[in-house]
């Protein structure tokens, strides 16, 4: 997975996607939404939580 | 700010502002962490409190405070049927924006020290030692060492996390929510609904609190497991577009709201948490203000009592998880059957149930009723009904 570090336009930064991480990968302060990729699972928690449909995970092809 | 406190209080919502006013009383030094610009913005709520136990803990609810009064409430059925609610409960529509503003003034006022634009990024726990908070403020990293954190940091709460303590709201417990402030609508201001529809919000329900002045939050939830085909705020837009043709939205928010069952551990060493970063809200409504309240006044005191003790061991600080779980914590147990209950029901069950409830005589349509009707063949949760609601 390519990790997508910039901030997703439509992010409310309202804090659900964090709630839900798992594996505490999702950083959020007043103006800034971050993702440390190297401990996300993919799970896609945070993709099926946002309120505004503003999170998008793209896989990579398996090596 | 100071690189020592007694106390710091992560998050200046009404949990982390009562906390730090009653740690603030019993003479602790407190730091006071708002990662936004001022206590009370953004408003991610939809402000609507019971009376009666919003005035259990502010007997004087000061005017200012209140932006409407809620008499009576609609709901309303997939089918579009309307059941008004029998009930002698009244309900208060807070200015949150006003209100978390004084409640942090509040806890200033006591002796507490607030910062704001001040996002904590790191904290490590010393049992011996201390606790060690790193803050971003401004453009300064500063490190704070405390005897105790309190997290009041709201359903992301990372705080607990760091703490070792399991923050992490199930998927399915998680409430997706969208909300608009939005007017002119044309209804009676003391009377608030809610439309349940497991198609519209499946897992929740929609709501509409008047506001007063034409305007009302309206807002639906969606469970966090579902939200791929119901995505909130889409759904929302949709639900106005059909309710409120050319409605104007003054404002627009989302946030999650943990509807879990209570968290078993809410301490560790020099560790509290309170409010929605301890899943203090009643699972049922998403409500959480007074809980926020109870538990952040709670665990202030308690953090303020440790400190003078000199012991901030998960064990001294267990009195506010006990306090909390056989008051609070077993009504919220009892909510949150209820939802797993409830919030089964398909468009079709809710419809006969509507139909049930709306054959009684108006004084009989009580919420009391509407469960006993919706579990005959869960009996056992009839009587959660009753102590949720009595």
């Amino acid at each position: 997975m390519k990790p997508e570090q910039s901030l997703p336009i439509r992010c409310d930064f309202c804090g659900a996607c964090v709630a839900v991480c798992p594996v505490d990968a999702i950083q959020l302060d007043e103006a800034h939404w971050r993702l440390f990729a190297e401990r996300c699972t993919q799970c896609e928690a945070c993709v099926m939580v946002c309120p505004m449909n503003a999170l998008e995970m793209k896989h990579e092809e398996p090596v | 700010m100071k690189n020592q406190y007694d106390i710091v209080v992560v998050g200046a919502g009404p949990a982390g502002a009562m906390a730090a006013h009653a740690a603030a009383q019993t003479g602790a030094r407190v730091l006071l962490l708002e990662k936004d610009r001022q206590a009370g913005i953004p408003v991610r709520c939809a402000e609507g409190v019971g009376e009666g136990s919003f005035r259990k803990v502010f007997p004087q609810v000061p005017e200012s405070w209140i932006c409407q009064r809620i008499t009576k409430a609609v709901i309303h059925a997939p089918s579009g049927a309307e059941l008004p609610i029998a009930s002698r409960h009244t309900g208060l529509l807070l200015d949150r924006k006003r209100f978390d503003f004084d409640l942090a003034h509040r806890a200033v006022q006591a002796g507490a020290e607030l910062f704001v634009k001040a996002n904590v990024h790191g904290m490590h726990i010393d049992k011996a030692k201390g606790a060690q908070v790193q803050v971003r403020w401004l453009d300064r990293e500063v490190t704070v060492t405390a005897q105790v954190v309190i997290g009041a940091d709201g359903v992301e709460s990372r705080v607990g996390r760091w703490g070792g303590l399991k923050t992490v709201t199930p998927l399915r417990d998680l409430d997706a929510c969208a909300q608009v402030l939005a007017g002119p609508v044309d209804l009676a201001m003391d009377t608030c609904h809610f439309y349940f529809s497991e198609h519209v919000t499946p897992g929740g329900y929609a709501w509409i609190f008047p506001k007063g002045d034409g305007l009302a939050n309206i807002g639906l939830g969606v469970s966090g497991d579902r939200c791929a085909d119901a995505r909130p705020y889409a759904q929302l837009q949709a639900f106005l577009h059909q309710h409120f043709p050319g409605i104007r939205q003054l404002s627009a928010t989302c946030g999650g709201v943990p509807c879990c069952a209570p968290m078993k551990k809410i301490v560790s060493d020099r560790l509290m948490l309170a409010g929605d970063a301890a899943h203090q809200v009643n699972p049922l409504t998403g409500g959480g203000i007074v809980n926020a309240l109870i538990a952040g006044r709670l665990a202030g005191k308690i953090a303020g009592q440790a400190v003078q003790e000199n012991d901030c061991s998960a064990e001294r600080l267990r009195e506010y998880e006990k306090t909390w779980q056989q008051t609070e914590g077993v009504r919220q147990a009892r909510a949150f059957r209820l939802k797993q209950a409830m919030f089964s029901l398909n468009d079709e069950r809710l419809n006969i149930l509507a139909d049930t409830v709306l054959n009684l005589p108006f004084e009989k349509r009580t919420i009391i009723n509407i469960f006993k009707y919706a579990l005959l063949k869960k009996p056992s949760l009839i009587w959660d009904a009753v102590k949720v609601f009595t």
